[in-house]
């Protein structure tokens, strides 16, 4: 009896989050969907976001991942490679170099994304003078991406059995191109995997953004420009501007999508790239 | 840029003042707290309860698909939660008791959340018990919630303990949904329908305007939370570190 309340009770919890999904799902997709249109897509905002759509918004939002994802691609494969391929290994666990460097890391992907935002605006807006524009909000976002974007390559490259290691150096393979043909494509589901969670961290931003990337919702000129990331959009929409609500769950349908699809690109993006190469020679 | 040796304002100042001077911040700390355990206490049965039906009772196709929709739920951006808990959740509220704005809807949006958090590192620590362990309760006519309650758990309680410190983490350093949907009111939480103001929150809120000592009072507070946080993240490697089952 006590065994069937139990399973009972267990059934009844999965099922309540199920609905909650689905109710909060629900309401983005209905409230969204009927707001939604091409001109949603494409004009400029009119009348504080009330009326008009989100164009320059999404260029702004596209500009501002573009930078993030431009900086912290690069330097976050070459740390993850110099951590799991060239770090020199200690013996004593936590007493290298590169532990320490990890250890900062680790550190470094809890910090509230608000505290990212405080950072960007002192260093990038105030420090470096780059104000308020698209250029620093995405060097923000890169720092904030960065510690978990690494950790993950790294552990994905760390996986790749030594055996390959050692056949590519018997081969007679340099470190250089054991790395390049070898390690990173067989470790691209990890990068895959990075690249998505930066990806979803990055567009879903919003803390981290007003302070950077800041308000303004004209379309950006250049990177020095300010532009208003999508997810600021929504905040804006439903904080400050009364009547704003429909528009808000239109543009958050679209940041929800958006994601997704970034994701899938993401995805399809590492998988094409990395197995043309382990296959074809 | 940290605020100097003025720290001690922040302890004992009543309140938060900036314009006065007066940088009391405990009221938002204890705001802070408050969402940040209101949330756990409610996230942390359902994510169990959610990891031991993926785990145990399931069948696979539910369990997989109930996972990737745990998964989605991770992925929502926070100012989604915060908008679907100001339309939505606040009115909900504001019907029962005014003003709706309030800790409790914090609570609940926090709680959503968090949630894939605990599910998800409590699904990974059940499923690292050895079968042989569960076997062996079987075997000596435990019955399936015996089994699950006094031996999965206790043998998975490193990696769940794990994981609520780092959804804490996380309730701790979420900004948008929560000034979105709690009020705002800088006062200590007396009730769960009072509007109060999150350390993150205010950051957020004042930075737009904020000058010279003010600005280095958010700066200050932004450190302190960065300091809590790390202390949970660190107490969470700890324990998911010592996962081992004898």
């Amino acid at each position: 009896m006590a065994d069937r309340l139990f399973s009972l009770l267990i059934w009844a919890t999965a099922g309540l989050v199920v609905v909650t999904l689905f109710w909060v799902l629900g309401d983005v997709v209905i409230k969204g969907l009927s707001h939604l249109s091409w001109s949603f897509l494409l004009d400029a905002p009119r009348d504080a976001g009330r009326g008009g759509g989100i164009g320059p918004i999404l260029v702004s939002t596209l500009l501002i991942l573009l930078v993030a994802l431009g900086v912290s691609i690069p330097l976050g494969l070459g740390v993850a490679v110099w951590l799991s391929e060239f770090s020199p290994r200690s013996s004593h666990k936590g007493r290298s170099f590169g532990a320490a460097i990890r250890l900062t890391l680790d550190a470094l992907a809890g910090v509230p994304s608000i505290v990212y935002g405080l950072f960007g605006n002192a260093f990038f807006s105030i420090f470096l003078g780059l104000g308020f524009s698209i250029l620093s909000g995405g060097l923000t976002l890169a720092c904030m991406v960065l510690p978990i974007f690494i950790r993950t390559c790294e552990a994905g490259l760390s996986a790749v059995n030594d055996d390959w290691r050692r056949g590519a150096a018997a081969l007679g393979m340099t470190r250089t191109s054991a790395i390049w043909y070898i390690l990173l494509p067989s470790a691209s589901p990890a990068i895959a995997a990075g690249l998505a969670l930066g990806i979803g961290r990055a567009t879903a931003e919003t803390a981290a953004l007003i302070f950077t990337s800041g308000y303004v919702d004209r379309m950006p000129g250049s990177l020095m420009d300010s532009g208003r990331a999508l997810a600021v959009h929504i905040y804006d929409l439903s904080m400050n501007v009364t009547g704003g609500d429909p528009a808000a769950y239109a543009s958050a349908f679209i940041l929800i999508t958006l994601i997704i699809i970034l994701n899938a690109l993401a995805q399809t993006f590492t998988d094409h790239w990395f197995r043309k190469r382990i296959y074809a020679s | 840029m940290i605020g100097q040796g003025g720290w001690k304002a922040f302890f004992l100042d009543r309140s938060w003042y900036p314009l006065e001077g007066k940088f009391g911040i405990m009221p938002m700390v204890w705001a802070s707290a408050a969402m940040m355990l209101g949330a756990v206490l409610l996230a942390v049965p359902l994510g169990i309860a959610s990891a031991i039906f993926i785990r145990f009772y399931a069948p696979k196709a539910i369990a997989q698909s109930y996972r990737l929709m745990l998964n989605l739920l991770a992925g929502i951006p926070s100012v989604v939660y915060g908008l679907w808990g100001l339309t939505v959740l606040v009115p909900l509220i504001a019907r029962w008791q005014q003003p709706g704005a309030s800790l409790l809807a914090a609570i609940l949006v926090l709680t959503l959340m968090i949630l894939p958090t605990v599910a998800l590192t409590s699904f990974s620590a059940l499923a690292a018990v050895p079968k042989d362990i569960l076997a062996g309760a079987a075997a000596l006519g435990i019955t399936r919630k015996g089994q699950i309650i006094s031996v999965a758990l206790p043998a998975a309680r490193n990696g769940i303990l794990g994981g609520t410190l780092l959804a804490m983490a996380r309730a701790l350093g979420e900004t948008m949904a929560v000034l979105m949907v709690s009020g705002n009111v800088v006062q200590y939480p007396t009730g769960l329908f009072e509007p109060v103001r999150s350390l993150t929150a205010n950051i957020a809120l004042e930075m737009a305007y904020a000058t010279d000592q003010h600005r280095a009072g958010l700066f200050a507070s932004g450190l302190l939370l960065t300091l809590l946080v790390l202390v949970l993240a660190w107490l969470a490697a700890r324990y998911q570190e010592r996962n081992t089952y004898g």
